[in-house]
């Protein structure tokens, strides 16, 4: 199953008719051109120029921002030793695979719930899993600078089961809050693929298991998870990578010392017209995302991805 | 208990935020300063926040229609018909949904920068059609899959042409789905920082003022407008399950 299968199932009514193949030669393509020419032109195109960007160096003599294409390849050695880069790369990595995790312990359960133990308020709970995204996610985010900071709920709570003294907890801003700002933000994307996959497990089936003497633990370890792992890899996918490219959680929840590299393109081509560094960051991040996606996705063995 | 911890943690923010729309806030809407109506009387009170919505719902309703037609067509093409290239362009379509925001957005400020296109509304309409797309093929697909082909091949025994057939069979069927498709993409477009960021120059949409004034201080007013934007999208969401339901038993 794949990804935007998933998420499809999730927002339409799943089924499978085969549908007749028509003929018509042209047909196909002349529905498929405006949209695909648009992706062409915006999306595949701009990818060029970027790679074409992190080749330039600056103009002798020139103002800032002022670029010449000289296809100085050098331009990613001299970004990826630079610890000022290298580290908030890194740091993405780390953060992202911290917040899917978290997001995966969260919206797994909730997953279950919904599909196994809501019974008729299925559908009230599924609206309540895509409720936040009604409301604005710069907004959301910033909640959670009231939430976590030192007056708020989640320090008293701590407070009051003695888990903290009167010191501060520092619990913003600082990669912590990063996190739970990031595993936040993206859970809905991990708790729908999830839903979509464990809804059509079916319920026989763990019964079975109970009649061949499974334990409930032991049917789910067996049976039930096994059959989700395609929600699960969709989930995780759509999680960290949009997790990872983020920077509004470490620009609004973080400090200077949380920076990810999407932090570090902001900054560099919207603030100090960097273009080359930048474009070379952005690059090597959509180069790592697909490196770990491939691997990860190898490693689960879940083919048919696409 | 457990469910009711993870719906905590979804709708806590929701919640603050709302509550906070009703802060007699001053300056800084960071700490409650006690109960007011004035923010919800009077929306457009602090400056820029009208003037960004508007800004959004705007290119929202643009990039939606266009984005909406486009995917639709693709959609229809993918699921109905056999042709040489259709993986290909399940790839291409699926490329954008895997791809950062940040690497699209810089991407395209690469391209308007390398070409000298002025940013502004425009640029921020065409990149948000263009992560659009791919949302309503998917979400289109899936209802076209659904559909019985029988049905519009029973309409064609009883005379119909192809095309009939389609205006009168398929078209309302799917209906749903593109209302779905458009929804989604409306919402993508209205909630997009980080793509927006990077190709809006000096045009303000309300994200992007949200974002911007994070430091100096949000005004109570932004967290009333997303409150009543959270509503709306909440009755519209209900209706249509309503309505669903009504259909599925009428």
């Amino acid at each position: 199953m794949s990804i935007a299968a998933a998420l499809g199932d999730t927002l339409g009514e799943s089924g499978h008719t085969p549908q007749p193949a028509r003929r018509g030669r042209f047909v196909p393509y002349l529905l498929m051109l405006p949209g695909l020419l648009w992706l062409g032109v915006f999306f595949l195109i701009p990818l060029v120029f970027l790679f074409l960007t992190s080749m330039q160096t600056a103009v002798p003599g020139g103002e800032i921002g002022e670029y010449e294409q000289t296809f100085h390849i050098a331009n990613y050695i001299e970004v990826l030793t630079d610890p000022s880069y290298y580290v908030p790369l890194f740091r993405s990595f780390v953060y992202a695979a911290l917040a899917t995790l978290l997001a995966l312990a969260i919206g797994y359960p909730l997953a279950y719930f919904i599909a196994f133990k809501s019974g008729r308020w299925r559908n009230f709970f599924l609206v309540m899993v895509i409720a936040p995204f009604f409301v604005s996610f710069i907004l959301r985010t910033i909640a959670w600078r009231q939430i976590l900071a030192d007056e708020g709920p989640v320090v008293a709570i701590f407070k009051s089961v003695g888990l903290l003294g009167g010191e501060t907890a520092g619990l913003y801003p600082s990669a912590t809050a990063v996190v739970i700002g990031l595993a936040y933000n993206f859970l809905p994307f991990m708790t729908l693929p999830i839903y979509a996959s464990l809804e059509r497990v079916d319920p026989k089936l763990v019964e079975a298991a109970g009649d061949l003497y499974a334990s409930g633990f032991t049917g789910f370890r067996k049976v039930t998870f096994p059959l989700s792992m395609p929600g699960v890899v969709a989930g995780t996918l759509l999680t960290f990578i949009p997790a990872a490219g983020d920077y509004v959680n470490a620009a609004l929840l973080g400090n200077s010392k949380t920076s990810m590299i999407g932090n570090r393109i902001d900054y560099a081509f919207l603030t100090t017209n960097d273009y080359p560094t930048a474009a070379v960051l952005s690059f090597v991040l959509m180069a790592c995302i697909l490196a770990v996606v491939l691997v990860y996705v190898r490693r689960v063995g879940t083919e048919d991805l696409l | 208990m457990y469910a009711v911890i993870a719906f905590a943690y979804l709708l806590l923010p929701v919640a603050y935020t709302f509550v906070f729309s009703f802060n007699d806030a001053g300056k800084s809407n960071l700490v409650w300063r006690g109960f007011t109506l004035d923010n919800w009387l009077n929306p457009c009170g602090a400056p820029e926040v009208c003037g960004s919505l508007v800004n959004s719902i705007a290119i929202g309703f643009i990039a939606t229609a266009i984005a909406t037609a486009l995917g639709t067509l693709i959609a229809l093409a993918l699921v109905r018909y056999r042709f040489k290239g259709r993986a290909s362009t399940n790839l291409l379509i699926f490329l954008p949904m895997a791809t950062p925001e940040v690497v699209l957005g810089s991407s395209m400020l690469a391209l308007f920068l390398n070409l000298f296109v002025p940013l502004g509304f425009w640029t921020i309409v065409i990149a948000h059609i263009m992560f659009c797309i791919s949302f309503v093929v998917v979400t289109v697909k899936a209802r076209l899959a659904s559909l019985d082909p029988r049905l519009e091949q029973a309409a064609m025994d009883l005379y119909a042409s192809e095309r009939e057939a389609f205006r009168r069979i398929t078209l309302p069927l799917l209906a749903p789905g593109i209302a779905a498709a458009a929804l989604l993409a409306f919402s993508l477009s209205f909630d997009d920082f980080i793509i927006t960021n990077f190709n809006s120059g000096q045009v303000n949409t309300f994200p992007k003022f949200i974002y911007v004034s994070a430091n100096r201080g949000i005004p109570p007013q932004a967290n009333v407008i997303a409150s009543a934007m959270f509503f709306v999208s909440l009755a519209i969401v209900v209706i249509a399950q309503l309505a669903g339901r009504a259909r599925r038993k009428g």
